[in-house]
C-alpha cells in the first residue's frame, strides 16, 4: 500500500507542486548556518514545510517521516547571491539569455522576476549542488541601473519567485561609468537625477520633495524606470550598488547623507578591506568577491583572497559573491579556500562556520530573508541539505535536498549524461534508444 | 576559450606591423647575423635554427631533501614518510625513509605533509591577456584571419603580468603553456614557460620545450569570421579551410627550395612531428571528424582542450593515443558546452586515456588541484576508485607529456628538473594551500617568508603591494 502510493505521489508530481511532508532527519552531523559550531548527532524536524527543531536528539519532537543520516553532515540549503540563476540556458545563445537587455527603452523598471525559468537547466545543476535558494538579477546593460532582482527558489516548480523586486541593483564602478557615459561622474550625476526623480514622485505621501524637478518631468528616466526607484529612495527596497576601488566604496557609503533611508548593500568590494572600518561604521553589508586576488581591472588594483576575512574581522557583515565565479555551485569551494587561509601566514580567511554562514544565513540575511532561509532554525523555511562530505570541501555534493520541506528529484540534464555514458558498450542497442 | 568581452578587441594593424618588423630586424640569431656578415649579403636566420633562444637560467638553488612526507610521483606512484633529494637543480633521489642524504644540507620536516611535482598548466592564456585585462593589453587573439599560424605566442608575452605570482604561489605552478586563442582555425605557436620572474619572455622560455601549434573547432571561428561575412561561417566551412591550408603546407614542404613562409614553416614543422597540435574542440563528433582530418593530412592531434564531450568517445581518445584537457565542472556557457559533465575525466580514466586538467583561466590556475579534486570525486561517486596519485599525474605528467617535456619535468625522478611542491596539507583537499614551491631547486616562493614572494614591475606602489594575494 505504501509503494502504491508513492507511485501515485510521484505521478502527482509531474503536475501538481510536490506537498510538503513532515519530515525528522535524525543522526545527522548538523550545521545550523549561523556560525555555530556542528552539532554530533543532530536532528532536524520539519513541519508543513517549515523547520520546527533543529538541535540535540533529545528534545527533538517525535513523528514524520524518518530519514536516518547516518552521521552525514546536514546543513540548510546554500543561499547563492548575486546570481543570474534561471535568466538564462546557454548564455552565449542570445535566444535563450535573458540576462541582459541592450536594446531596450528601460531600465530601472525591469523585473527579472518576469523572466525566470523555473526548468533551467542551470536551476536543476545548482539544485543538485545544494543550492536551495538564490538572489538572482539581470546585469546592467544599457545604464547603471540592473533592474529589480528577485529571490528565487530552485525546486524547479511553478512557482520559482519567492519574493519579486527584492532589491534595485546598480553598477557605480568601471561598468556603470562606461554605461553612463564614459566616467564615474556621468554615473553618479546619473544616479542623483534618477533619485530625485523618484524622490518628486514620492510627494508628501513620503519624502517630502526636495528637488526642482517636477512630477512629471521625464528627465533621464522614463516614468515606469522613475516609479521604479520609488521603493529603493524610500528604503523600501535594498539598493545593492557594485563598485570595487576603495573611492568609489567610499562615495557610496556617502550617499547616505545625502539620501537617509537609502538601505545599501555593497556588491564586490573588491577593495573592501582598505576601508573595512569605514564600512563597518556605516554598517552596510557586503556581497564580497570571494578569492579574486588580481588586478584584472585597474579599480581592484588592491585584490587579495584576504578581503572577506579582514571585512568580517572589522565587523562587517560578509557573505561570498557568486557573481564573478565560473558557477554558484563553486560557492561552496570558495568557502572552503576562505578556511584554507587560516593556515598562511599573513593572510586572513574565516574559520569553517563562519565560512558556511557566509553563504548560507548571511546572504539570506542580506537579501531580506534573515532567520527564513540559509538556517535551520524554528520558523525557517524548510531547506534541509544532506551531503556525502563536508560540505566546503571540493567534490561534496547532496544525497538529498529538500526545499520547503519537499525532498527534491536531483535529476537534470548532465545526471541524465552521466547515466547515458557510464559504459561505452553498444551492443545490446544504440544509445540513443536508453531512455 | 570561454568567449569573453576582453578577448574580441583586435590589434591594430599599426602594432601588428610594428611587430613583424620586429620579428626581420630584431631577431637574436647570433650565428645567423655573423653569416650574412660573412657573405656580404643579407640574410635571415635560416628557417629551422632556433630564433628567440630561451635565455632561463635557474635561479640559485642549494641542495635541499624534504623528509617524512607523503610523495605523489606524478607517474602514479605514492610514497608514505617520503624522501625527495634534489640537489644542482635536479632530482637526485625519490624513496622511502630510508633514502640517504647528505649530512650537511638544508632539510625540510614533511611530517603531515605533501610533496608533488610542479603543477603544470597546459593551457593558460597569462602574459598574452594579462591583468589588468584592458584593451590596451589584449594581446591573445590575432583575430584577422581565420588561419594565423605565423603567430607565435611568445611575442605577445608580458613577463610583468601579476598572474604568473599568483599562479606560484596559490597553485604551485612551475610550468605553463601559453596559447594564442581560439578565434582562429590555426591561432598560431604557442610557448612554454618556466613560472619565474623574468624581465623578458626569453627569460621565462623553457629550454628543450618544442613548440606546439594551437588550433580551434567549433564556435569561435565560424562566429568571428561568419560574423564579417567571410569564410567560415559554419562548421563546414571551418573544416574546407582548415583541410585547404595543411594541402597548401603539404605543398610548400614538397618544393626544393621554397620561398621562405612563416605561416607555412610552422605547418610544415607540424607535418615533421616537431610541432604538436593543441586542438580547442568541446564536441565528441568533432574530435571524431578532426582526427580523420589529421589522419588525412598526416600530422597528429596532441591533445584536445576544452574537450567537454571527451567521455563519450574515451576508447577512440585512448585508440588515437590522444590528451584530453578539460575542467571539472564548466559546463553551459555556450552551446558546445552545454553537455559538459561532472564525470568527464573518470570516464576517460575508466577507458584508459589521458586526462589533464586544465584552466584556461588566470583564476582557475591557482586551483588546478581542486579542480582534479572535483573531478575525482565525481567518479567515486559512481564506484570509480581512481587514487589520489593518479589524479595528481592529471596535472603533472600527463600536461608534460602532452606539451612534449615530460623527459624533462612532470615527474619526481632522478635526473629530471627539480620542479617540487611542498603542500601544507593533502593536495586534493579544499583546505591545504602551496607551502614551498621549487623551480629547478631553486625555491621560488615560500609562505613563511613574505620576501619570498615575487612582485611584478606592475605591483609596484600599487594598493597591496606585497601583499599575500
Amino acid at each position: 500500500m505504501k509503494r502504491l502510493l508513492t507511485l501515485a505521489a510521484s505521478v502527482l508530481a509531474l503536475t501538481a507542486p510536490a506537498m510538503a511532508q513532515d519530515v525528522t532527519i535524525t543522526n545527522a552531523r548538523l550545521v545550523i548556518g549561523d556560525g555555530s559550531a556542528p552539532i554530533e548527532g543532530g536532528t532536524v524536524v520539519v513541519r508543513g514545510g517549515n523547520v520546527v527543531y533543529a538541535g540535540p536528539a533529545a528534545g527533538a519532537p517525535q513523528g514524520g517521516t524518518a530519514v536516518d543520516a547516518g552521521g552525514a553532515w546536514v546543513t540548510p540549503g546554500i543561499f547563492a547571491t548575486v546570481t543570474t540563476l534561471g535568466l538564462a540556458d546557454v548564455s552565449a545563445v542570445d535566444e535563450s539569455n535573458d540576462i541582459t537587455a541592450r536594446e531596450t527603452p528601460f531600465s530601472a523598471a525591469l523585473d527579472a522576476a518576469t523572466a525566470i525559468n523555473p526548468t533551467s537547466q542551470h536551476i536543476l545543476v545548482h539544485k543538485a549542488a545544494g543550492i536551495t535558494r538564490a538572489a538572482t538579477a539581470m546585469m546592467p546593460s544599457g545604464s547603471i541601473f540592473a533592474g529589480q532582482g528577485a529571490i528565487i527558489d530552485l525546486d524547479g516548480d511553478a512557482t520559482p519567485v519567492v519574493q519579486a523586486r527584492a532589491f534595485q541593483m546598480i553598477n557605480l564602478g568601471e561598468g556603470g561609468a562606461d554605461r553612463a557615459g564614459g566616467s564615474r561622474a556621468a554615473a553618479h550625476a546619473l544616479l542623483r537625477a534618477a533619485l530625485r526623480e523618484a524622490q518628486a514622485l514620492v510627494g508628501k505621501a513620503g519624502i517630502p520633495e526636495t528637488t526642482e524637478i517636477g512630477k512629471d518631468d521625464e528627465v533621464l528616466l522614463s516614468r515606469f524606470d522613475a516609479e521604479a526607484l520609488v521603493p529603493v529612495v524610500t528604503g523600501r527596497q535594498k539598493l545593492y550598488v557594485a563598485v570595487d576601488r576603495m573611492a568609489d566604496i567610499r562615495s557610496v557609503l556617502a550617499l547616505k547623507q545625502e539620501y537617509p533611508r537609502l538601505d545599501l548593500v555593497l556588491v564586490g568590494a573588491t577593495e573592501g578591506w582598505l576601508v573595512a572600518d569605514e564600512i563597518a561604521a556605516a554598517g552596510v553589508p557586503v556581497i564580497a568577491n570571494g578569492l579574486i586576488d588580481l588586478p584584472e581591472t585597474f579599480e581592484q588594483l588592491g585584490a587579495t583572497q584576504s578581503n572577506a576575512g579582514r571585512m568580517a574581522k572589522a565587523g562587517v557583515k560578509v557573505a561570498i559573491n557568486a557573481a564573478t565565479m565560473q558557477d554558484p555551485r563553486r560557492l561552496q569551494q570558495v568557502a572552503g579556500n576562505l578556511v584554507a587561509l587560516t593556515k598562511m601566514p599573513g593572510a586572513t580567511g574565516m574559520e569553517w562556520g563562519q565560512a558556511f554562514a557566509a553563504i548560507s544565513s548571511v546572504p539570506a540575511e542580506i537579501s531580506g530573508m534573515g532567520g527564513k532561509a540559509g538556517v535551520l532554525k524554528p520558523g525557517a523555511m524548510g531547506d534541509v541539505v544532506i551531503w556525502t562530505d563536508d560540505p566546503l570541501e571540493v567534490g561534496s555534493v547532496p544525497t538529498q535536498v529538500f526545499i520547503g520541506g519537499v525532498a527534491q528529484d536531483l535529476t537534470n540534464h548532465q545526471t541524465r549524461l552521466r547515466d547515458r555514458y557510464k559504459t561505452l558498450d553498444e551492443s545490446n542497442r544504440p544509445k540513443a534508444y536508453d531512455w | 576559450m570561454k568567449l569573453r568581452s576582453r578577448a574580441s578587441a583586435l590589434a591594430t594593424l599599426a602594432s601588428a606591423l610594428a611587430l613583424s618588423a620586429c620579428a626581420t630586424t630584431g631577431g637574436s640569431g647570433d650565428t645567423a647575423s655573423a653569416s650574412a656578415k660573412s657573405d656580404d649579403a643579407f640574410a635571415a636566420t635560416p628557417a629551422g635554427e632556433p630564433v628567440f633562444a630561451s635565455t632561463y637560467k635557474p635561479f640559485p638553488n642549494v641542495a635541499t631533501a624534504i623528509r617524512g612526507a607523503t610523495v605523489y610521483d606524478g607517474k602514479g606512484g605514492v610514497i608514505e614518510g617520503g624522501v625527495v633529494f634534489m640537489s644542482g637543480g635536479k632530482i637526485v633521489a625519490v624513496g622511502g625513509p630510508d633514502t640517504p642524504i647528505p649530512a650537511d644540507i638544508a632539510v625540510f620536516d614533511g611530517a603531515g605533509k605533501f610533496v608533488t611535482p610542479g603543477i603544470i598548466d597546459i593551457h593558460s592564456h597569462l602574459g598574452d591577456y594579462p591583468s589588468p585585462g584592458v584593451e590596451a593589453h589584449s594581446d591573445g587573439n590575432e583575430a584577422t584571419a581565420p588561419t594565423t599560424p605565423e603567430v607565435w605566442a611568445e611575442h605577445s608575452v608580458w613577463p610583468q603580468d601579476p598572474g604568473f605570482s599568483r599562479a606560484l604561489a596559490n597553485g604551485g605552478i612551475t610550468a605553463l603553456q601559453i596559447l594564442p586563442g581560439s578565434a582562429n582555425l590555426m591561432g598560431g605557436r604557442s610557448v612554454t614557460l618556466k613560472n619565474v620572474p623574468a624581465r623578458t619572455v626569453q627569460g621565462m622560455k623553457f629550454p628543450g620545450a618544442p613548440y606546439s601549434m594551437k588550433m580551434a573547432c567549433g564556435e569561435n571561428p565560424k562566429r568571428v569570421y561568419g560574423n564579417r561575412g567571410r569564410m567560415p561561417s559554419t562548421r563546414m566551412g571551418n573544416f574546407a579551410v582548415n583541410r585547404e591550408t595543411w594541402l597548401g603546407a603539404i605543398d610548400y614542404a614538397n618544393q626544393k627550395d621554397p620561398k621562405r613562409d612563416l605561416a607555412k614553416e610552422t605547418l610544415v614543422g607540424v607535418l615533421k612531428g616537431e610541432i604538436l597540435i593543441q586542438n580547442h574542440c568541446y564536441r565528441a563528433d568533432e574530435m571524431a571528424l578532426v582526427l580523420d582530418m589529421a589522419k588525412e593530412m598526416g600530422y597528429k592531434v596532441a591533445a584536445f582542450h576544452h574537450a567537454v564531450e571527451a567521455y563519450k568517445i574515451g576508447d577512440l581518445l585512448r585508440e588515437n593515443d590522444v590528451c584530453s584537457a578539460i575542467w571539472a565542472d564548466w559546463y553551459g556557457f555556450k552551446m558546445e558546452s552545454y553537455d559538459g559533465i561532472l564525470e568527464n575525466a573518470a570516464f576517460l580514466q575508466r577507458e584508459g586515456a589521458c586526462v589533464v586538467i586544465h584552466s584556461d583561466d588566470q583564476n582557475d590556475i591557482q586551483r588546478l588541484n581542486q579542480e582534479a579534486a572535483k573531478a575525482q570525486a565525481a567518479g567515486q561517486r559512481l564506484g570509480m576508485d581512481i587514487p589520489d596519485a593518479t589524479v595528481i599525474q592529471w596535472i603533472t605528467l600527463n600536461p608534460a607529456k602532452a606539451m612534449g617535456i615530460d623527459k624533462l619535468t612532470g615527474s619526481l625522478e632522478p635526473g629530471k628538473m627539480a620542479d617540487v611542491v611542498l603542500w601544507n596539507g593533502d593536495p586534493l583537499s579544499v583546505y591545504s594551500r602551496p607551502e614551498k614551491v621549487w623551480i629547478d631547486g631553486a625555491l621560488m616562493f615560500d609562505a613563511m617568508n613574505p620576501k619570498n614572494r615575487p612582485v611584478s614591475d606592475f605591483e609596484l606602489g600599487q594598493p597591496g603591494e606585497g601583499d599575500v594575494k
